[in-house]
């Protein structure tokens, strides 16, 4: 490993990692909840009935910090000409034989397309989350708002841990990606392959 | 609690059959509606047998009281006044309480193996030791039962007294009822009994007196004889039609197993992918020199 590039700061790992082990605590808890094959779960945080009581909190904990580092992340979510160019190229990318690909910044449209995701299904759990906390909030809202609330929250859940699954494969596969989360840089040729706009980009000014 | 004599149909969040070798008689509690007095026996005893003491409320200008289902009061009489012909008024007196679906919306709901069982008989139960409080059976439940208790955040219900159908007796709702109004036994023999009943009230000029036995949640347990069937709403608005909400069949329905597939599914195709695409790599030499 010759040459690093910083990708992410200090506050913005910490930031990251405490989103994704809020993450593993709510999909734990509410897969627990969602489907009796899944139920085995509610014990790693205590039974059931802890997983009911924690559940929510977590999820406050969760909305804060991953909307924290959503304003972080908002502009450079932006989808841009070259990243529908990318995405026509998704097949070859995948079966890993792509060459000449368009310049990309920061993130690819995956990414990005995970980034919009996780930001409305997490808006949505949020909301529905209040509707369905008991004992504190549900006794307020009328029951078909309750039983739309329960019904939007399992589908955001779902759509929510398919796009980690998604992400966090992408990492796995992705050879070098992972040291941009635990250590803040990548390699320059890492960058200059996958995000030769971006790496372009922060030469400009050295 | 969990009966040796109560066989049991459908329990909550199970996937596999529960134990069902014998086929004991379904029951059913029928209330006559126009027997009811409006004495509040039933609800005594029930606070009596069940060992329930609810606060002491405030009045509000009606014979409501309590005002309604608490964890403590497990049955309430609800009284209406009715013009049902204009110039004759009606008081409509209903004993709200579980109606024991046969298909509860309450178990299907519930994301607690066992806390929600339904016998063979019919009763359907909440075994309170094994809920996790998390209110999804008043979400599922078509007639606003279930309630949350303050004190341990558990969630009751009337059991039709399962501990005594258990061993033969009649639930103490039934055992006190001074008029005649409340009866139980097999649900065929309800059903007959209602009949005689239904055909008596229509004698006496109740054109629309009929049974409240609703289709929509595949019959219940519990059934009214009405004067005005064709009106269930006149009684503090029994449901007309009540079914489990389609978001909840959604939700509980098709959407559990399918959704978890599709996660699984995910988790596989990424290990495929990778044995057999392989990782995406950057040779370090190669960027260099291009």
């Amino acid at each position: 490993m010759s040459e690093l590039v910083k990708r992410y700061t200090a506050r913005e790992r910490a930031n990251h990692w405490f989103v994704a082990l809020c993450f593993i605590l709510l999909a734990i808890s509410g897969l627990a909840l969602f489907h009796p094959a899944f139920f085995f779960l509610s014990s790693l945080l205590g039974g059931g009935t802890w997983s009911r009581i924690l559940h929510p909190f977590i999820g406050v904990l969760l909305a804060i910090s991953f909307f924290g580092l959503a304003a972080r992340l908002w502009t450079q979510n932006r989808i841009s000409d070259a990243d529908r160019e990318w995405k026509k190229r998704l097949g070859d990318i995948l079966c890993n034989k792509a060459g000449n690909l368009p310049e990309i910044g920061k993130y690819n449209i995956g990414q990005k397309y995970l980034f919009w995701t996780l930001v409305v299904c997490i808006a949505v759990l949020l909301l529905s989350g209040i509707v369905i906390w008991q004992p504190w909030f549900t006794p307020y809202f009328p029951i078909v708002l309750v039983r739309l609330a329960v019904l939007a929250h399992a589908v955001a859940a779902f759509l929510a841990i398919l796009a980690i699954i998604i992400h966090i494969y992408s990492a796995i596969w992705v050879k070098g990606s992972i040291r941009a989360m635990t250590r803040g840089t990548v390699s320059a040729a890492w960058a200059r392959h996958h995000h030769p706009a971006w790496y372009k980009e922060i030469n400009k000014g050295s | 609690m969990a009966l040796q004599s109560l066989d049991i149909k459908a329990r909550s969040a199970t996937t596999t059959q529960p134990p069902v070798v014998r086929d004991p008689v379904h029951v059913a509690k029928l209330i006559d509606i126009s027997k009811c007095i409006g004495c509040k026996a039933c609800q005594v005893a029930c606070m009596e047998w069940n060992d329930l003491r609810d606060e002491v409320g405030t009045t509000t200008g009606t014979y409501d009281n309590p005002r309604d289902l608490t964890d403590q009061s497990w049955t309430v009489m609800r009284f209406s006044e009715v013009e049902v012909q204009p110039g004759r008024l009606e008081w409509l007196i209903r004993k709200d309480g579980c109606m024991h679906c046969e298909d509860p919306g309450c178990l299907k709901a519930c994301p607690a193996p066992g806390a929600i069982v339904q016998s063979v008989n019919g009763i359907v139960d909440f075994h309170e030791e094994h809920c996790i409080g998390c209110g999804y059976c008043i979400t599922g439940c078509p007639f606003n039962i279930p309630r949350i208790s303050k004190k341990d955040g558990k969630v009751y219900k009337c059991t039709l007294c399962s501990d005594r159908v258990a061993v033969g007796l009649e639930p103490a709702c039934i055992k006190t009822c001074p008029t005649g109004a409340l009866v139980f036994g097999s649900k065929r023999d309800m059903i007959a009994h209602a009949e005689g009943r239904i055909a008596d009230l229509k004698e006496r000029g109740y054109a629309n007196a009929g049974l409240y036995n609703p289709e929509g949640v595949g019959g219940t347990h519990v059934m009214y004889v009405l004067q005005h069937a064709d009106q269930p709403e006149l009684y503090a608005g029994l449901p007309k039609d009540p079914h489990i909400s389609p978001m909840v069949s959604l939700w509980k329905g098709i959407t559990k197993p399918l959704a978890s597939f599709g996660l699984g599914l995910a988790v596989l195709a990424g290990f495929f992918h990778y044995m057999t695409a392989g990782p995406n790599e950057v040779e370090e030499d190669k960027e260099h020199t291009s």
